[in-house]
């Protein structure tokens, strides 16, 4: 038995007590912290509504209903469809995707130009100057926009004061400030994997495509994008399920009428109090960001294991 | 110009943008903490002063999450740290195919939105706790237990790419001559294997720490009835907002500032510290290149110097002066254009009841007046009043017929007071 035999080595190797223990630790985490929750969480939303002593009783049975909710908006009737919660959702999914294309085009050129145009001093000052926003707390960073985007905030005094609008406009009503201040949260883990993957291309290659006579743009879109590849789609990765997840900044940034998807769950947990919906719509929401990865993945040619690294 | 001016001044343009993005919305932030308006701006600017600091300090709810912050976050780090090293240390030493499942596994909760994370744990260990018939009480329904373990999934995970960098540059042989001389194997972990991993423990740990000082997503849902550092932020943030946020982000901003140059200088010290300990045992090998990061420290040293300078000064500054007369000034000025609008409206009205007064009271010929509403439905009426938020109504009102309430609730006259504040 091959599985058996991988043991005997495993602990010969590190002995029985490190063995034992590095195998216990190793378990724990995989099964009881990441496998066994999800499962629950799974099985919690196939469940009805209950208080805990019903638990177990005739009236704990497997149901669709929280699926068929968020589909039909009623449990019963699937006449017309929840377009309310729908839309939500379909709205966070674009709205997430939205805001990782903006953080593409923002980072990639200041990625390049840490990674093969600064000098080696300078480059690394302006490493060190972007991890500094990033430890800022995600609710102050989204609070920092909520000021500057305020009726009486720096961009409508700027505006008004050039002329450009005469009446304050409302950003957060129209959702401006909320795209800003998501695009700004997670600006960080979009440009560090473009440049770890820039940084190791070798620079005579750029030479050799200029002296070929390649315009720029050539440059960048036959050699460093198709080099730069794992780390386009790993900081894409991490920005569209980040953003699609996230929760502060829409409820901080969010209008009064617009909700976030994680919202929606949000309320259905503390104010609604129906946890088997909450669980069913944030597994639908884990399955549809699972999905989009996996297609950005296949549409780029790239392996889970390039990512994340 | 040629094309490769343009591009220059084209991507210096872009780079300000950029740098204006990211740095803009903090450093305006960290202005507003010291403006004595009670809603965070910047203009229009009333007194510099220290006072929101004060009222940050005696807060006591962000006092209290700032506690369980610091103790779910050391909790965290126990737990993470030793998870993630484990789970590195598992890595090197299973075969290929397994290794492709766990690393999607142990991956996965990076990946994986926050809030889902806080959700299936809270569940998983509540369904559990009601399975053994656990306790209102007991741990599995403890805030601070769920949290840690429902940080720790992901942050483990983080720790784990940590010690996988510091591992690569392991060599195994350093490992079986220890266990050749005789070493148990617990040994060998312990005196060879340990002290190699320390700087990596000792990042790890900083990470997993700041990550679970800074998460709110997971914890929002973990943490049902005890609130932590972001979690009161939050609620404060979403219920009305005032400057002693500001004053929380100046602190939090000077001390990351802080501990990126001090990182930044042990890491070079460091590395000089490596360059001559390879000369030394290397008699007679080229000086390594120095890296060139001569210039940074002394670029970031001026900045952080002028920041904790220029951060001293003010407060220095905000003692010493007296932001006491400054806004006995604001609010004198304040009353004195309320008392301005409320004189003019008193004079209006006067003049319109003056003007009521000489109109023959029951005229017939005038159908429109004799509605309570006046002249409100007037078509033309709309126009003047909407048209023009800055002019004020009061020339053209006098004319018409009014409704005995004078303009008091023209929309105009509340936008005009409050617009002043």
């Amino acid at each position: 038995m091959a599985i058996v035999n991988y043991f005997r080595w495993f602990f010969s190797k590190n002995g029985l007590v490190l063995g034992g223990i590095l195998l216990a630790a190793v378990t724990f985490w995989c099964v009881v912290m990441i496998i066994m929750p999800q499962l629950f969480m799974l099985d919690y939303s196939f469940r009805l509504n209950l208080a805990p002593h019903e638990y177990g009783t005739a009236k704990d049975v497997l149901t669709l209903d929280n699926y068929r909710y968020l589909l039909y908006g009623s449990s019963a009737n699937t006449d017309s469809f929840n377009f309310q919660d729908l839309g939500v959702f379909w709205r966070t999914i674009v709205a997430a995707l939205f805001v990782t294309a903006f953080d593409l085009a923002l980072c990639y050129p200041i990625a390049f130009y840490m990674a093969k145009v600064a000098e080696g001093s300078w480059s690394r000052l302006l490493v060190l100057s972007l991890v500094v926003p990033y430890w800022v707390n995600e609710i102050l960073r989204a609070f920092a926009f909520r000021i500057i985007f305020g009726a009486s905030g720096i961009i409508n005094s700027i505006g008004m004061g050039l002329g450009l609008w005469d009446q304050p406009v409302d950003f957060i009503r129209v959702d401006i400030a909320l795209y800003a201040g998501l695009g700004y949260a997670y600006i960080l883990l979009m440009i560090f994997p473009i440049y770890n993957a820039i940084e190791s291309l070798d620079k005579n290659q750029l030479e050799a495509a200029r002296d070929l006579g390649a315009p720029w743009w050539r440059i960048h879109w036959r050699v460093v994008i198709p080099y730069a590849k794992p780390g386009i789609t790993s900081g894409c990765t991490m920005v569209f399920m980040l953003t699609a997840g996230a929760l502060a900044a829409p409820q901080i940034l969010g209008g009064p009428s617009s909700l976030w998807f994680t919202q929606r769950v949000y309320e259905l947990f503390n104010k609604a109090i129906h946890w088997p919906r909450g669980s069913a719509y944030a597994f639908v929401l884990l399955v549809a960001c699972i999905v989009i990865v996996m297609l950005l993945m296949r549409l780029f040619k790239v392996k889970l294991g390039e990512i994340a690294r | 110009m040629t094309s490769r001016g343009v591009m220059k001044v084209f991507f210096g343009f872009y780079a300000l943008l950029f740098f204006g993005y990211l740095f803009g919305p903090l450093i305006i932030m960290s202005i507003t903490a010291f403006n004595s308006s009670t809603y965070p701006r910047v203009s229009p600017w009333e007194c510099l002063t220290g006072e929101w600091f004060v009222k940050l300090a005696n807060d006591s709810r962000l006092i209290e999450g700032f506690q369980n912050s610091l103790l779910i976050g050391f909790f965290v780090v126990l737990v993470s740290v030793p998870l993630g090293l484990a789970g590195a240390i598992v890595l090197t030493q299973i075969g290929r195919r397994v290794r492709s499942i766990y690393y999607t596994i142990v991956i996965c909760p990076i990946l994986v939105p926050g809030v889902v994370l806080g959700i299936s744990t809270l569940i998983f260990w509540r369904r559990l706790g009601n399975m053994v018939g656990a306790e209102d009480g007991s741990l599995l329904f403890n805030d601070i237990f769920l949290t840690v373990l429902g940080q720790a999934t992901f942050i483990s995970a983080y720790c784990m790419l940590v010690f996988i960098a510091r591992l690569q540059r392991f060599d195994p042989a350093q490992e079986e001559a220890a266990l050749d001389l005789g070493a148990t194997n617990v040994q060998a972990f312990t005196k060879v294997l340990l002290p190699f991993l320390k700087p990596a423990i000792a990042s790890a740990a900083v990470l997993a720490f700041l990550a679970s000082f800074e998460n709110y997503n997971t914890t929002v849902f973990t943490s049902q009835a005890t609130s932590t550092l972001t979690m009161v932020l939050a609620s404060k943030v979403r219920y009305g907002i005032d400057p002693s946020i500001s004053a929380l982000a100046v602190i939090i901003i000077v001390l990351t500032l802080v501990g990126a140059v001090t990182y930044e200088v042990l890491r070079r010290r460091e590395e000089r510290l490596a360059t001559q300990r390879m000369l030394e045992g290397l008699p007679g090998a080229k000086p390594a290149p120095k890296a060139g990061f001569g210039v940074v420290p002394n670029i970031a040293g001026i900045l952080i110097f002028l920041v904790v300078a220029a951060g001293v000064a003010t407060a220095w500054s905000a003692s010493n002066y007296d932001a006491q007369v400054c806004k006995a000034a604001i609010m004198e000025e304040k009353l004195r254009i309320q008392k301005e609008l409320a004189e003019k409206q008193r004079k209006l009205l006067e003049e319109r009841m003056k003007q009521q007064q000489t109109q023959p009271q029951d005229d017939p010929a005038r159908p429109k007046s004799v509605t309570p509403f006046g002249s409100v439905f007037d078509p033309n009426n709309l126009g003047s009043q909407s048209g023009t938020g800055e002019k004020a109504p009061a020339p053209a009102a006098p004319e018409k017929p009014k409704s005995p309430f004078g303009n008091v609730f023209d929309p105009n006259n509340l936008k005009q007071q409050s617009g002043e504040q």
